[in-house]
């Protein structure tokens, strides 16, 4: 297998987390609700995949009880903000403080254990091709899961009336209760789906990328994951290109700093992730037209009469 | 009967206090229903966590101790958070003042020169300063989110302290533990209460706690600050400048966060070592909430919070609560206080049943009104 190839096998398990936390977040702000909590629903969703899995040996189990988990969580975020009208900036930090020290409770006493990987697909006569085997057909389900889902969403979104109604909520929250559409309820299911996408998310992170519970590794993936869907201009389609570009040069580096080509210190190039993040907000803002943001965005809604 | 939610004429000021109590009230009981959960004594485990670390000088000494950076931090966030200005890379300031204060001692070690402590406080509020400049620039010239360009750079200075500590500052002499030298005794804030380690830093925190409120209090700026968070457009019609309150707020909390890092070098630390801050940085958030964002109330607030990270200390030696418990309580109480301030502008009224005496009067008053 060629370097190119190895690369690029590398880049899919990178990109999937990113895309699945992305995507969740994606909808929920189409829907007008901004939930800075990925980051501690994602570390909820790993240690709860992870420590189930290990309980029951069963990984369905584990990836359902994550999604269960985080979405929890994401309903107080929502009971919070969309019944109680509490700031949206403020919940969402509040959640994500919130699931790191659960996800550190929680996962104290599975620090260090084994899990066995997500199976990987295989296909016989397909998966054993050269090159394109294992690069399409020898990844596990919620890699392909992720970008079907990412299908689904945008012509969810794009091509449903529901979709309409829910960026409706999102655009212009006053004129779709107006028009008798049911704003809360809306945007409920919305961050509900968001909870259960980063959930998944964590649990990718913890069953398949690394087998492993260990304290803050999703190492600010949900906010990168929230960066990503500015730089996606809240578009599923180019949320997909953006995980997979945003994979790719954390696959580089990790090349660039085992194969010596920069002699740097192991820091900086651990670094870059987060560099590069900033860089692409900056790069989006100097051409973005702004008007991609949902208008209703962050901001609280009651009904009067 | 079923409640409903209606707004009140204006903010109840009662509630506006009580919501904090609350919060903590409701957070101690969850605690408690936690710590019985995972097989602990609720009653041992909230001693532990709550009073004894306060029966004791050094014990009351420790909580203005760890309380001076949270209130150093909150207040500066505080000014930001009014006028909807998101610093939460605190963190990151932080550690960069830490970083500063440390490269001041290191390059004056041995001189014993008088100036070294000041300039380290110096060096360290330019840097936080400094740390907070890119976003802020990028959120006032390029409207780039502030909330996720100083959370990455937390990243960026957690990485950039653990390259210091195991690359060029390492002790030699050290056997090879990442850490830097100790330092001098000039470089160290003066311990002012005999056997505890509380210093004069708790004094400067006072002091700067005092000037935000007269700032926020008695000054044009301190208006501005609430106009742009509570009406950005009144704000702008009035001509407040809203570039330079994006800067001035993130300054402002950057420089703080940048002096309570040195604080913590010059104080309890005395040298580099990977991990400086128990989350002081991501906590203070949490206590300038429950402060009310007035700078006396998160000197309580800051308190409190300090009491829970001794106490979560505490716990563990005294009844072996995992210590990741503290992380939880704090999630909680700020998720308790955000949901309480509801009371703050609503209030629950009982809907009378349909067609009762109650209800005919409720439907007139609401007509009339």
């Amino acid at each position: 297998m060629d370097q190119v190839t190895a690369f690029l096998i590398a880049v899919i398990p990178a990109a999937t987390p990113l895309l699945l936390a992305a995507l969740g977040e994606l909808v929920s702000e189409r829907a007008g609700v901004l939930n800075l909590g990925v980051e501690g629903m994602m570390l909820v969703g790993a240690v709860t995949g992870f420590a189930v899995t290990v309980t029951t040996g069963s990984a369905i189990s584990g990836v359902g009880a994550a999604m269960l988990a985080s979405a929890i969580l994401a309903l107080g975020f929502a009971f919070l903000t969309l019944t109680l009208m509490a700031n949206q900036v403020a919940s969402g930090l509040a959640l994500t403080i919130l699931g790191t020290g659960a996800a550190a409770l929680i996962g104290a006493g599975f620090v260090g254990m084994p899990v066995e990987r997500l199976p990987h697909l295989d296909v016989p006569g397909l998966s054993d091709l050269p090159v394109v085997g294992p690069l399409l057909f020898a990844h596990d389900a919620l890699v392909y899961l992720s970008l079907i889902l990412a299908l689904a969403t945008g012509l969810f979104l794009n091509r449903t009336r529901a979709g309409l109604i829910l960026r409706a909520c999102g655009e212009d929250a006053g004129s779709a209760h107006a028009l008798g559409h049911p704003v809360i309820l809306t945007r409920y299911l919305a961050v509900l789906f968001g909870g259960a996408m980063a959930g998944l998310a964590g649990a990718f992170l913890s069953l398949s990328y690394t087998p492993m519970w260990s304290e803050a590794m999703t190492a600010g993936r949900g906010w990168i994951a929230l960066a990503l869907v500015v730089f996606a201009s809240w578009r599923p389609g180019r949320l997909v290109l953006g995980a997979y570009l945003f994979g790719g040069l954390s696959i580089l580096q990790l090349y660039a700093q085992n194969m010596g080509i920069l002699a740097l210190p192991s820091q900086v190039f651990a670094m870059t992730p987060y560099l590069v993040t900033i860089l692409v907000l900056i790069l989006i803002s100097l051409r973005r037209a702004r008007s991609a943001t949902p208008a209703s965005l962050g901001q609280s809604f009651r009904a009067t009469q | 009967m079923r409640l409903r939610l209606e707004p009140r004429p204006r903010p109840s000021r009662l509630w506006l206090w009580g919501s904090p109590i609350l919060a903590i009230l409701l957070t101690v009981l969850t605690g408690a229903v936690l710590f019985a959960a995972i097989g602990r004594d609720p009653l041992a485990s909230l001693e532990a966590y709550f009073i004894s670390p306060l029966a004791t000088t050094y014990g009351l000494a420790e909580l203005a101790l760890k309380g001076t950076p949270l209130a150093l931090i909150a207040v500066g966030l505080s000014f930001g958070f009014r006028a909807n200005v998101w610093n939460i890379g605190a963190e990151g300031q932080f550690t960069m003042g830490a970083i500063a204060a440390a490269g001041v001692a290191l390059q004056f070690a041995g001189s014993e020169a008088t100036f070294e402590l000041p300039l380290m406080l110096l060096a360290a509020i330019l840097a936080g300063m400094g740390w907070a400049a890119l976003p802020a620039f990028l959120r006032a010239r390029l409207e780039v989110s502030e909330i996720l360009v100083s959370l990455m750079l937390t990243y960026v200075a957690t990485l950039f302290l653990s390259f210091l500590v195991y690359g060029p500052w390492k002790d030699p002499a050290g056997f090879n533990f990442p850490q830097t030298i100790m330092f001098d005794q000039s470089a160290a804030v003066p311990v002012i209460l005999a056997n505890t380690r509380l210093n004069l830093g708790v004094v400067l925190a006072l002091l700067i706690v005092a000037v935000a409120w007269l700032v926020q209090r008695q000054s044009l700026l301190g208006f501005q600050l609430r106009v742009m968070g509570l009406a950005p457009l009144a704000a702008r019609y009035a001509g407040f400048g809203r570039a330079r309150l994006i800067w001035i707020s993130l300054l402002l909390s950057g420089g703080l966060a940048g002096l309570a890092g040195a604080l913590e070098v010059a104080g309890p630390l005395g040298q580099l070592v990977p991990v400086i801050s128990q989350g002081y940085g991501f906590t203070a958030i949490t206590v300038a909430f429950l402060g009310r964002l007035h700078p006396f109330g998160i000197l309580l607030a800051s308190l409190a919070l300090a009491l829970s990270v001794i106490g979560g200390e505490n716990a563990q030696i005294a009844v072996g609560v995992p210590r990741a418990a503290t992380g939880v309580f704090q999630g909680l109480l700020l998720f308790y206080l955000l949901g309480a301030d509801i009371l703050v502008r609503y209030r629950l009224r009982r809907l009378a049943e349909p067609g009762s005496l109650g209800a005919a009067r409720q439907r007139a008053t609401t007509e009339t009104a």
